[in-house]
């Protein structure tokens, strides 16, 4: 137990003072809340009871994807290059308790990062309507899903290739991800692959479990519970320890 | 039970073969050293027995366990330093004490490992700015922080300040003091000699020579005396004289396969004076590792390792 704990104090603490992950945990974010809040220059769903109802679902998922995918690729891809995952593995802390401390970093910046925007988005006029157990259990769904893909990417990939890939995504799904405008205002086919993608499945179920009501329909439980399954076991068979 | 046993260890990556069959025994209180050229098998081997790779073949016991199939239960009781990196880059040394201070039930004060490792100046610097002796010095006092009983030092002396030099010694010698087993690999000679218990030279996977120092230079060519005079002189008669070989070995540098004792030296300087011959110097020389590294292998240490690992700064060699 105290070499968890030591381990999961460093990993909050790695991730809540890193200047680039918290640009893209935090900063962009807000950014985007804000800005499109107050100049509405993004179309917004025909469901829609007001720009942050759509807004704030889409900015936690866009959070969410941040810290569950890009600042822990990025952060495991580097300490895999510098062997610190090989030291690690001599020490009483071992494999299963560094995994654990690194979940619990992940979980505890997205309830700061939820936080934040939650408190922006009350202040820009949001009304929470929904269901805060079907928020939890999405945002638990799409995490796994998120982190499997970055674990994936931290494993198996270059530090330097993961850090523009995992940037390289986040900036994709914001666009097509359901975060910043509805993915029926996309193309046909590129609406048919962002269904696929874990992104929009996430804002798709945040928008109804805290944005608009409603339940959540089917393909995006489908969605979260395939990725939440299979991107954790596809970087666990795949991870290399050593670069 | 010896505290490292390895029987018969063959580790091999695809097509190569990097260590081929080697077997040996390590016990508490004990400084062993690996010793051999880049690629010789020294990481190889040093890596199988803290668990990170599975031998190919054979078996290893550390502390009676295996330590790839068992290295949780082997963890608590050993200290590692790698041979590069191991630290947060952005963590500085302080930070990274601290969290491995968290990772063991009875660890090494903080303020005394920054005492002992010189690491003072450095407490506020990120890892990734340190020099290369700073880093060696942090990882060496994170491979002891612990308690370990068993402790591995994958070239602890490579680029290393003379501070840090001076480090590992005083660690090393404590740790002896206290019954710890210590696996050492360096390719620096004169840190092997200085060091070891008993060393092991590696060659291309394989074990060339083993012993404790003394006995791998005795067991060599002996000792000699060098002198510098005139080149071409009459060896053969020198060689009557002094009733031992005599080679010139460059032009000018002549050796003498005698013991250097006074008696040798008298006979050498009386020959020289009766022929009027002019003496640049005379020295007595011990047979070192190098030389028996040379007699063992046909190879110079240092001769290979252009190429590979060329990152790693790499010190002169003593003479």
């Amino acid at each position: 137990m105290k070499p968890y704990l030591a381990q999961a104090r460093t990993e909050i603490r790695l991730a809540l003072t890193q200047g680039e992950s918290l640009l893209v945990t935090i900063g962009i974010p807000v950014i985007v809340l804000i800005g499109l809040s107050l100049t509405k220059a993004l179309p917004l769903p025909s469901t829609a009871k007001s720009a942050t109802s759509f807004l704030v679902p889409g900015t936690m998922t866009l959070a969410i994807m941040a810290t569950g995918m890009v600042s822990s690729s990025i952060a495991t891809g580097v300490e895999r290059s510098y062997g610190v995952l090989k030291r690690l593995g001599a020490t009483p802390l071992g494999r299963p308790a560094l995994m654990a401390a690194k979940i619990t970093s992940i979980l505890v910046v997205e309830i700061l990062q939820l936080a934040v925007l939650a408190v922006i988005g009350l202040l820009l006029g949001w009304h929470p309507e929904g269901n805060w157990g079907l928020f939890a259990l999405s945002a638990v769904l799409a995490t796994s899903g998120f982190a499997g893909i970055g674990l994936l990417m931290a494993g198996t990939m270059k530090s330097e290739v993961i850090i523009g890939a995992a940037n390289g995504i986040y900036l994709i799904m914001l666009f097509i991800g359901g975060i910043i405008m509805p993915i029926s205002s996309l193309p046909g086919a590129i609406e048919t692959l962002a269904r696929l993608l874990p992104a929009a499945a996430l804002s798709e179920s945040l928008y109804h479990a805290i944005g608009v009501g409603g339940g959540i329909p089917l393909w995006a439980w489908l969605n979260m519970v395939i990725w939440a399954i299979g991107a954790p076991l596809l970087a666990a068979t795949s991870f290399r320890w050593e670069q | 039970m010896p505290t490292i046993e390895v029987n018969d260890l063959y580790i091999a990556y695809g097509e190569k073969i990097a260590v081929a069959g080697i077997s040996f025994k390590a016990d508490f209180g004990e400084v062993l050293t690996l010793l051999g050229p880049n690629g010789a098998g020294k990481t190889s081997t040093v890596e199988a027995i803290e668990g990170y790779r599975k031998p190919s073949r054979g078996e290893i016991r550390v502390l009676g366990l295996n330590p790839h199939k068992e290295l949780s239960k082997l963890a608590p009781s050993i200290g590692v330093m790698l041979q590069n990196g191991g630290v947060y880059p952005r963590m500085t040394p302080l930070q990274a004490l601290r969290l491995f201070h968290g990772y063991y039930k009875k660890p090494l004060d903080i303020d005394y490992l920054i005492e002992l490792t010189n690491l003072k100046g450095t407490l506020k610097t990120p890892y990734r700015r340190l020099s290369g002796g700073e880093k060696q010095r942090l990882s060496l006092a994170l491979a002891i922080i612990g308690r370990p009983k068993v402790v591995f030092l994958d070239e602890p002396t490579a680029g290393i300040d003379p501070e840090g030099r001076l480090a590992v010694r005083e660690v090393i010698r404590s740790l002896k003091s206290q019954g710890v087993c210590v696996l050492l690999t360096t390719h620096d000679l004169e840190e092997a000699e200085r060091l070891s218990d008993r060393i092991i030279i590696l060659d291309n996977g394989k074990i060339v020579a083993e012993g404790t120092p003394e006995q791998l230079m005795t067991a060599s060519s002996g000792d000699f005396i060098r002198f510098s005079a005139p080149s071409n002189l009459d060896l053969s008669e020198l060689a009557a004289e002094l009733n031992t070989a005599v080679t010139e070995e460059r032009a000018g540098e002549y050796v003498v396969s005698t013991k250097a004792t006074p008696e040798g030296v008298a006979k050498l300087t009386s020959f020289l004076a009766s022929k009027n011959i002019a003496v640049g110097d005379i020295r007595a020389a011990k047979s070192s590792l190098e030389d028996v590294f040379f007699a063992l292998t046909g190879k110079k240490m240092d001769s290979e390792v252009v190429g590979e690992q060329s990152d790693r700064h790499r010190r002169g060699r003593r003479r």
